[in-house]
This record gives structure tokens, sequence and C-alpha cells, in this order.
């Protein structure tokens, strides 16, 4: 990270939903940057919070009767202070967003082009013809192929992936400075995800703005991200450059996530080892450390003592929030990456384990 | 979209010769009160009803009865005579449609707009106050009959015998050529209760319909964008309206049937007026006639529906 003023600061970030069974923590206590034309990817399972705590960024759970804290600063103006006609300025103009999937984030009655339209003229005074124009201008810079004709056309005429294309060009209007996409390719052929993947960087170097997006996929941030944070029950658990990552995971829950998605470039009887378990409840969240229950390396007094997100020894941009010393977690890494299931590796640290 | 709308309007046609087969079969075939009985006085003569029965053509076979009151209605569009004051079915018809059209497009009207506003409102202040009261209220008028909501309203708000003297009671109609303010207001009434069930139905089923949609992921886009909430809510309505089109279809005949009831309430001389009468005095003619027109109307409202409805979402095409 640089030392410039980030253009977006999430500072202690808390999202919290009061529910008949209990408040759900959904977000809880996040901090991250992103700079002016960077890729931030924040990866995670479903329910780890990484989906409200950017809805909560447009203050789009603002209606859901979430209880928000902390502070979410966009060029120095904190957006969870702002009233709701101030912030509505900001969506969609200085902020984008877009979804998964991108047949039901359209809307099915409306044309693709007249959802553009609207888009512009949310946020500019000019004529319909003005807007069209920019319409058939952004649907043909996202590539789609004869934009005057398909810009009268519905959404269910569109293809998958040609929706996704539209629900770009539909955030990109108004050249946002960031644009939030959301699983952007979740829902899309992996051919067709390359292709979305591909679009975003040519125009996050065309138009020079800030990514952030979320997934649950480390192949897609991989791909694209030059910063990563991994959450997991409402908190960032480990972040650092995207190379950082993929070559010196600091936090267990990384290690399982890396090892179970298949390498091409890796022998082919190398076993991929899922994490055990379920994702936890954000109402009755674990004690101590929230990974404990999953983590193959969690020692008796993890599930008392609850860990910060430090940065690493010798990495001052690496920070994540482990109880393992720094010694024994890059040993066990050297293990893991060495083809040892997580047993194996236990034993070889010599660390008591409760891997089964 | 023309061959779809031709081929519905062909089986309409076959459903009506349904529905007069039908109808010859309850009236005429089944055993129901003979007409010629009843206009033959009291202690009637076995002769005087032989001869009443040879004048309105009941002595002829069934099947040849049949055949003749299809004949008529299908290839001259005659509808036969009444048997009761012997005026042809259609200009009895013909004089009364006006207060029955007046009295359904007024309910219809009401019946829309204020089961859809009402659904709007209570969706969009889901759980408050304001939507507890109107969905209370929206339970009572779907429960109580019209008939009863009708006496209610004239003993409340009737001139003659209310307690709050504001409207024109029973029997106060007069045609819109003659007097439109005084039409107007003598329908008042008329209108409310025969609307109340219907857009109370439509208020409930637009509050669930329009809050399922608001949760929809385009609403969550829409708001995304930076739109005002008030668009916002426009593109919901939108695509929450499209199911109610379809019930509207299927609405139409209970609010026929409604006019029935309310017309004799607050004596409006309407076709269901005319049909209530008909069915006492076992005036056949009458009695298919205006069921006749009740079906047509039906049919060609549900058709019309289903032509709007893929006039209103593009994802549909009927071939």
């Amino acid at each position: 990270m640089s030392d410039a003023e980030p253009l977006l600061r999430v500072e202690d970030l808390r999202v919290e939903f009061p529910t008949e069974d209990g408040v759900v923590h959904a977000v809880d206590g996040i901090t991250y940057e992103v700079h002016a034309g960077r890729t931030l990817g924040i990866v995670g399972e479903s329910g780890s919070g990484k989906t409200v705590s950017s809805l909560t960024t447009l203050g789009l759970t603002r209606r859901q009767g979430a209880r928000i804290s902390g502070r979410i600063l966009f060029e120095g103006q904190d957006l969870v202070a702002l009233p709701e006609d101030r912030l509505r300025a900001v969506r969609g103009n200085d902020i984008a967003m877009i979804f998964q999937d991108p047949l039901s984030a359209l809307h099915p009655l409306y044309r693709v082009g007249a959802q553009l339209i609207e888009a512009v003229r949310a946020h500019s005074d000019v004529s319909k013809a003005k807007a069209r124009e920019r319409a058939i201008e952004l649907l043909g810079l996202v590539g789609i192929p004869d934009p005057a004709r398909r810009v009268d056309e519905h959404p269910h005429e569109f293809s998958g992936g040609m929706r996704q294309r539209a629900m770009i060009a539909m955030a990109l209007v108004n050249e946002p400075k960031l644009l939030i996409a959301d699983e952007p390719t979740t829902a899309l052929d992996v051919t067709v995800q390359a292709q979305i993947l591909a679009l975003l960087e040519r125009l996050q170097r065309e138009l020079g703005m800030a990514i952030v997006i979320i997934t649950h996929d480390l192949g897609v941030v991989a791909e694209v991200a030059d910063d990563i944070a991994v959450m997991y029950a409402g908190r960032i658990i480990e972040t650092a450059s995207a190379a950082r990552v993929f070559a010196d995971p600091e936090h267990p829950y990384t290690w399982g996530l890396l090892k179970s998605i298949p390498r091409l470039d890796g022998p082919r009887e190398e076993d991929l080892v899922p994490i055990p378990g379920a994702p936890p409840s954000l109402i009755r969240r674990p004690t101590g450390c929230h990974f404990h229950p999953r983590c193959p390396y969690a020692q008796p007094d993890h599930a008392r003592i609850d860990p910060a997100l430090e940065a690493v020894a010798d990495e001052p941009s690496h920070f994540v929030a482990c109880l393992l010393e720094s010694h024994t977690r890059r040993r066990l890494w050297s293990e893991l990456g060495a083809g040892r299931t997580p047993a194996q590796a236990l034993e070889a640290v010599g660390l008591p384990g409760t891997a089964a | 979209m023309i061959r779809y709308i031709i081929r519905r309007l062909l089986w309409g046609v076959v459903l009506l010769i349904v529905v007069a087969a039908l109808m010859f079969i309850l009236f005429r075939v089944l055993p129901t009160g003979n007409p010629a009985l009843l206009r033959a006085g009291r202690d009637p003569q076995p002769k005087l009803v032989k001869e009443i029965e040879v004048v309105l053509g009941l002595s002829k076979p069934l099947t040849v009865q049949f055949w003749d009151y299809m004949k008529e209605i299908f290839f001259h569009f005659n509808f036969g005579y009444s048997y009761y004051s012997q005026e042809s079915v259609k200009s009895l018809i013909a004089e009364r449609l006006p207060a029955t059209l007046s009295l359904t497009f007024g309910a219809a009207v009401l019946w829309v707009v204020g089961g859809l506003s009402v659904g709007i409102v209570s969706a969009l202040r889901r759980h408050s106050l304001l939507d507890r009261t109107l969905m209370g209220g929206a339970l009572l008028a779907i429960s109580v009959p019209e008939f009863w909501l009708g006496l209610v309203f004239l003993f409340l708000f009737s001139s003659d015998i209310g307690k709050f003297k504001i409207f024109p009671g029973a029997g106060s109609y007069v045609p819109l050529t003659t007097d439109p303010w005084k039409w107007f207001t003598s329908l008042i009434m008329p209108w409310i209760v025969l609307a109340a069930g219907s857009a109370a139905f439509f208020a409930r089923l637009m509050r669930s319909s329009l809050s399922e949609t608001m949760e929809e992921d385009y609403i969550r886009t829409a708001r995304a964008k930076g739109l005002p909430e008030r668009q916002v809510v426009r593109q919901g309505v939108r695509s929450a309206i499209n199911p109610m089109i379809t019930l509207f279809g299927l609405e139409v005949g209970v609010l026929l049937g409604g006019a029935i009831l309310v017309e004799a309430v607050f004596n409006i001389p309407g076709i269901g007026e005319l049909f209530y009468k008909s069915i006492q005095t076992s005036d056949f003619p009458v009695t298919q006639g205006t069921v006749l027109l009740g079906s047509m109307f039906i049919i060609l409202a549900n058709i019309v529906v289903d032509v709007a409805y893929a006039y209103l979402d593009p994802r549909v095409r009927y071939s």
C-alpha cells in the first residue's frame, strides 16, 4: 500500500442485523484501503460478510434495518454519516456496482438502453437523446456488437456474458472512480468469465478507476487483483499483496482455500484438501479465534483468545490474524507446499494436533 | 399475434355455444317451474296450460326446441321473447345495459385504482400502523357479502333512511344522458359497495406482489445506480402489476355476479335486476339472454387480458 491518500478507506466497519433469532454480526470490524487505479480482491465463503460490507459502502443495507458503525471514507468524506440524498448522488456516479447474476440484476421489463439511459440521467441533466448516445457508446466500449441495434433489446434477448457486459456498461456510464464488482463472473461459463475479467482489466487501464472485486474464487483474484483481503465470519483474517498471498500465505484458512482448488501445474495425483465443516453462524459465533472449530492446527487456548490482525514480522504490509507462532506457520505452510496433508504437517512440525 | 387473437375469439364462440347449451339443459331439460303453469292464473285448467305451452313453444319436442333456440341465437342473434312481457329479450337488455355498464365500469375503475393504491401504500410501509389498518379493513371488505354491505351503506348514508343523509338512496338512479350529476351521485354508494370486495382482494395481492418485487436484484441495481426512490418504486410497481392483470380477468366474473346483488339492493334498473326477476318468474329467454351476455363479457375480458399481458411483458410471445 502506498502512502498517498487512499480513494476508499474503510475503518473498523461493523454491520449488524437485528433479527428474531438474535443479532447477525455480518461485518465485524473490518479495515481496508483501496487506492486509485488499483484492484482489491475480497475473498471468502458465502456468509463471510464480503457482500454486506460492499453494499454498506453504497448505503444499500440501511433500509434493511442494519446497525452500522465505523467509517467509510471516500475521498475523505464519511459515507456512513452521509444523509440518504447525498449518498444517492454518490451511488452510480462516483462509486458503481455490478452484481453476480446479470439476468436478475437487470429489470426484465425495460429495454437495456432505457436502463442505461436512466443511469445517465440520474446524475447528469442531459437530454434523452444525449443519454442514449452515451448508452450506445458504452455498450460498444464493453464489446457488445452492433450496439445501436441492441440498445433497444430487452435483457432476455442477451446471452449471459452480454448481460454482464451490459451491467458493466451501465455501471460505467458516469465514469465512476470506484467499481465494486460482486462475484461478477460466478454465474457465467468459464470461457465467458475470462472475457469479462479481461474486459474489467482493459476498462480499468483505459478509465483509471479503482476496483473492489468480491469473490469466493481465488482464480479470479489471482487474475486481476493487486491486493487481497481474505474474510472469514465477518472479519478480515489476512491481507497482503496478491503475490504475497499466493506465495507465502500465513493463515490456515487461506491455506485451506489455496489447497482446495486444483492446479494444472501440480502433480495430478495430489489430493485436494477441503476445509472441514461449514462456515459458523454469525449470530452465535465461536469463542476465541472464529476459525478454531475448523482449524486443523488449533491449540486449546485458541478457543479462548481472540486474535488481532497484526503485521507479519518482516513484511509490514502483510497482516494476519492467527494465534500460531510465526515460525510455526511458515514451517506448516512449507510442509503443505510439499504436498503433505494437514495431519502430516502437524506431526512434522511437532504440534499437538486436533486434526483427525 | 393477429392469428392468436383470431384463434382466441373463435374459441370464445365455441365456449358461448357450450354455455348456451348448458343453459338450455339447466332450464328446460332438468325439472324446473313450468312457465305455462305460472302464467295460467290461480287454479289453472289443464286445457289453458296446454294452450299457453303451445303459444310459448313448449309443446314441441325438446330436440326441436333446442335447435330453434340455438339457431335463433347464433344465426339471427335473436334471444327470443320474454314469456312475461312478450318484449324481445334483445331490446329488454339494450334498455337496461347503460345502467349496468355505468355500475360495473365505475366499480371496476374504483376496484383497480383503489385496490392497487392501497396495496402499494401497504407494501411500502409494511408492518406500520397504516399497513395494519388498511389490511384489516381489506380483510373485512373481502369477508362481508355485497347485499349486507349495501344495506349497511343505505342505513348509514342514504338521504332517505340513512343516519347521515349524504348520498341519494335506493331507487335514485337516473341515466347519464338525463342528468350527469344525479347519475354520478346516485352511483357513488353502489360503486363503493360493488368494488369493495374485489378492491380488497387486489390490495392484499398487490401488497404481497410488490413486497416481493422490492426484494428483487434489479431493484437493488436501480438503487445502486442512484435512482431517486420514487423511480425505484415505479420500477417495482411495473413488475408487481403484471400478475394482477391475469387476476383482473378472473375477477371480472365475480364483479358481474356482485352487480346482480347490488342492483337488487339499490334498485338500479340494470341487467342484474332483469336477470334476478327473470329467475323469479321462470322467464327463461330473459335468463338465457342475460347469462349469455355476462359470459360474453367474461370471455372478452380474458382475451383482452391475455393480449395486454403479451404487450406488457416482452418475454411473453404467443404464436
